[in-house]
């Protein structure tokens, strides 16, 4: 099983290498307040699962 | 003054464009989650061995790298996007079996479910909303991906319990920053295959149910 997996992960990372190189090549550059307004949703997303955790324990 | 009549119809079929693609990636990964959730039902009332995970996760794998490109712009890869769907719901069974055993797994179950849907929601209507173009995120999340399937590559053989959990915690934040990407690509005409989008979308709350299910499973569990 764990030759499995491992083997599965590394077909994953043999797949993502090449696109990750031509995304960071590719990416735009962020705007002015890109950042912020990315930070703030993810910030919530944190709370959220904290809340969650909160709750089943 | 004159109005640039040809500029304002292709903005308005552009527009028309996006909409189309937005109705059909919502169409389809609903459908597509339904069926998801109909084969992790069939599979906790069969109880497959475990490496049945295994199986249905690396043959998705495979429909996903080498069949999907080839069918996305026909009527196929629909089937292939259900194949793959159907196949990631099947593979859920045992790992959602491990937990109805537990004294309170149902209940981490559908807090589990409950909050990958709301994560979902309040992040597509929050990309929907702001129309703001993610599109800057790609390189960075791309980067964050292998990291964390190295991560994971090295905890097949570490068995390091806390690092398993900083890997959920980040995926969570990873599928949430895919959530966003994906949706403002759509939205902002950078993404016009329903296909792909559908299939984006569905890893992305697949991942973040996933992960929410082993936080929840470590810090709500009896044992």
């Amino acid at each position: 099983m764990k030759i499995g997996w491992a083997l599965a992960l590394a077909g994953m990372l043999v797949f993502l290498l090449p696109r990750a190189r031509h995304m960071l090549k590719n990416s735009p550059k962020a705007d002015k307040g890109d950042w912020m307004a990315l930070l703030l949703p993810l910030i919530l997303v944190v709370g959220f699962v904290v809340l969650l955790i909160l709750a089943v324990s | 003054m004159q109005p640039n009549y040809q500029t304002m119809t292709q903005t308005g079929d552009l527009a028309q464009v996006r909409n189309k693609v937005l109705k059909n990636t919502y169409t389809l990964l609903s459908m597509t989650l339904l069926f998801s959730a109909l084969a992790a039902g069939i599979s906790i009332a069969i109880n497959p061995p475990h490496f049945t995970s295994l199986v249905t996760s690396i043959s998705a794998l495979l429909l996903m790298w080498f069949v999907l490109p080839k069918t996305a712009n026909s009527g196929a890869g629909v089937l292939v996007v259900f194949a793959v769907t159907g196949l990631l719901g099947f593979g859920l069974g045992p790992l959602l079996n491990a937990y109805l055993h537990t004294a309170n797994g149902s209940q981490i179950i559908m807090t589990s479910l409950g909050g990958t849907g709301i994560i979902f929601l309040a992040l597509s209507a929050y990309a929907l909303a702001t129309r703001r173009d993610f599109s800057f995120m790609g390189g960075m999340l791309m980067v964050g991906m292998i990291v964390v399937v190295i991560a994971a590559l090295a905890n097949i053989f570490l068995e390091m319990p806390a690092l398993s959990l900083t890997i959920s915690a980040v995926v969570i934040l990873l599928m949430s920053g895919f959530i966003l990407y994906d949706t403002s690509r759509i939205v902002n005409g950078g993404e016009t295959n329903y296909i792909m989008a559908t299939i984006g979308l569905y890893l992305s709350i697949y991942n973040i149910f996933v992960s929410l299910l082993q936080l929840l499973g470590v810090f709500g569990g009896d044992d």
